[in-house]
């Protein structure tokens, strides 16, 4: 199980919507107690891909992220990217591209850009799916 | 000696270079890393050379993209 603050769940969807027509991405910094993760900060990055149907993250901003994610004695448990137009579930392409298995991969669906879908999942080294339940607090 | 890996102090043998690091911690898509050690990025091409020093902080991070379908 996922537990997530409003005011960052409010973060991811405002990034997300801000980015649009393009998909937006980011990380997710928090702590893992008693098999219950806590996002406790996230972290806005850019789509270098200015895309609405791909993004890539810039390395440097991933790096600056990680730098205050030790600092702040979190560990890195994720990251999310929105999708403009198509539901909250990971594409081909982004099981192709989840390298790191141990990573939770969030997604934020604007389909209903008024009614934003956020769904997190495990894609493990078989590229096979799972959904983990997210609370929001 | 030792050394702090993603956030956790690790011990390794003295004179570790950095691709040898990424076998010991089995990094899992190590073509897709990007390295850095005291936050300074490596290319991929110096991991073979590249030794390690006691107290080095290494951050592994992989390439992060996607799209929608």
């Amino acid at each position: 199980m996922i537990q997530i603050g409003q005011e960052e769940y409010k973060t991811i969807i405002k990034h997300a919507k801000e980015g649009l027509p393009n998909e937006a991405c980011g990380l997710l910094g928090g702590i893992v107690v008693s098999g219950v993760t806590y996002v406790k900060k996230i972290y806005c990055l850019t789509n270098t891909d200015a895309s609405r149907e791909h993004f890539s993250m810039d390395p440097k901003e991933q790096f600056a992220a990680i730098k205050d994610i030790r600092s702040n004695n979190l560990q890195l448990i994720g990251n999310f990217h929105s999708h403009p137009e198509t539901p909250a579930r990971p594409s081909d392409e982004d099981k192709r591209l989840a390298y790191d298995s141990t990573l939770l991969y969030g997604i934020v669906s604007l389909m209903a850009e008024d009614s934003p879908v956020f769904k997190v999942f495990h894609i493990n080294e078989a590229k096979e799916v799972s959904e983990e339940e997210v609370v929001i607090i | 000696m030792n050394i702090t890996v993603a956030g956790k102090k690790t011990e390794v043998e003295e004179g570790i270079s950095i691709a040898k690091l990424i076998e010991v911690v089995k990094v899992e898509n190590p073509l897709y890393v990007t390295v850095s050690i005291n936050e300074e990025f490596v290319d991929s091409k110096a991991f073979e050379e590249t030794v390690l020093k006691e107290n080095d902080f290494v951050e592994f991070l992989y390439f992060m993209g996607g799209g929608s379908f």
